[in-house]
């Protein structure tokens, strides 16, 4: 486990990571202004922002919300970490899931009611993409046979041609994380809007940086976690995650946000029919061949 | 260190969330303000975002006078915003209270209840004055940090 390759694997991956996912929401900015019209911020203001953020002075309300914006930087930081070393993707799934349980935590512990209302809606998205989630990781084991990055890696064909619905699927858990239209429930993307920032209000100064750049790192895990479906090929695989992402993109600039009923109804509904569709079809190719 | 120095103090200017509050204006100003947002200026080119939230912000755009009741209001969103912290206020009713200076209920422009770093006049201001302002309050944000720091120091060696 502790080889020399893999060590230099681990801190490459944290370093870079935060770095290639600041760059991603850069572009993701300057791409949704030139959608509305506008010039749109330098590529770089994410960093301007988190640097910024990061001098500014402390102000909070208690202890543990500090408390928590660490632990779910650690627990994003431990899960790209896991998923560089090609470790076992429900042990991913399961670190990734205490630092969003701390983020909701956190907001919680404040007596400010848009937090409280964040952080209620923050739990009621893990509610829906969790199980969607769950259902992907199952079907991927259901066609390489193991829950194991490295075992998927080595799987000969891409899984994305014989897991096309499943993929749909992951991309509802991927619009939540990166809480894009129409899920931006918990935060909503402006701050002027009903909930004021929903779950980071009470969140400021060098806390908001933490969880910005925790943020980041949960971003390249999922696209990390999509770049599984095509990785016989880079080509392949940058093609699928460029698509993947200028989707996300458009459709955040389309559509307004649900309601967190609607969310839920439908992201099940829609998300496990499909899964229900591409497993069954799978399963009736078994017996055919 | 030096660099993780300079890179903040580069980020400060480069990246001011702005918090707007009305305090009694006429609603030509915010209107006003709400126009740099749109296409045609477009102030986020300049790394600015309406936070709507006291504790994001770095700069606090203030229009219409202050009266008895928002007064408290001011002084409250004011304390919320985590230094370092710039004032602008837009307006001749958040300069001096402008036409309605005379009103029973007016104490006067924003001055009278938090300190303002940036005043920007005109009965509205043009969305090209207001952004004026806010580059000009960048740099006194800018100055800010640096006595904030030193502030921070003095401390240290007391
Ligand atoms: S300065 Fe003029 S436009 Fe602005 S609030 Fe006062 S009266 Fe209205």
């Amino acid at each position: 486990m502790f080889t020399v390759s893999n060590i230099i694997i681990a801190i490459l991956a944290v370093i870079l990571t935060p770095l290639l996912g600041g760059l991603i929401a850069g572009l993701d900015r300057k791409l949704t202004a030139r959608l509305q019209g506008r010039y749109g911020p330098p590529i770089l203001q994410p960093f301007y922002d988190v640097f910024k953020l990061l001098g500014k002075s402390k102000m909070m309300v208690n202890g543990t919300q500090v408390f928590c914006a660490w632990i779910y930087l650690i627990s994003a930081v431990s899960s790209v970490l896991l998923f560089a070393l090609r470790s076992d993707l429900l042990m991913i799934f399961f670190v990734l899931t205490i630092g969003s349980v701390f983020l909701a935590i956190g907001a919680s512990s404040t007596p400010s009611p848009y937090s409280q209302i964040g952080a209620q809606r923050e739990l009621i998205q893990m509610l829906t993409y969790e199980p969607l989630l769950i259902v992907v990781f199952v079907s991927i084991y259901f066609v390489t046979g193991s829950f194991k990055i490295d075992d998927i890696l080595s799987y000969p064909r891409p899984i994305f041609l014989s897991l096309p619905l499943i993929y749909l699927v992951l991309g509802f858990a991927l619009t939540i994380k990166l809480r894009k239209s129409p899920f931006d429930i918990s935060t909503s993307h402006h701050g002027h809007q009903e909930i004021v920032k929903g779950v980071l209000t009470e969140y400021s100064g060098p806390h908001l940086a933490l969880i910005e750049i925790a943020h980041w790192y949960e971003i390249m895990l999922v696209l990390g976690i999509c770049g599984l479906f095509w990785s016989t090929s880079w080509i392949g695989l940058l093609l699928l995650l460029i698509v993947t992402y200028a989707a996300e993109v458009v459709v955040d600039n389309l559509v307004t946000r649900a309601t967190w009923r609607w969310m839920l109804t439908y992201v099940w509904g829609v998300g496990i029919s499909l899964a229900f569709f591409n497993i069954a079809f799978l399963y009736a190719n078994r017996f055919v061949n | 260190m030096q660099a993780i120095k300079n890179l903040i103090k580069k980020s400060r200017i480069k990246s001011p969330w702005l918090l707007h509050y009305d305090c009694s204006s006429c609603n030509g100003c915010d209107i006003e303000i709400l126009a740099c947002l749109t296409p045609l200026y477009d102030v986020e080119r300049f790394g600015i975002i309406n936070a709507g939230n006291p504790k994001h912000a770095d700069i606090l755009l203030v229009t219409g006078g202050v009266n008895n009741r928002n007064k408290h209001v001011l002084q409250n969103i004011y304390a919320q915003m985590p230094d370092p912290k710039v004032v602008v206020c837009v307006g001749a009713c958040g300069n001096t209270g402008g036409i309605f200076r005379d009103a029973y209920n007016i104490l006067g422009g924003v001055d009278k209840a938090i300190p303002v770093d940036v005043y920007v006049p005109g009965c509205p201001p043009k969305p090209e004055a207001i952004i004026d302002g806010v580059v000009k309050a960048l740099g006194i944000l800018a100055e800010k940090s640096e006595n904030l720091k030193n502030c921070v120091e003095q401390e240290d060696d007391r």
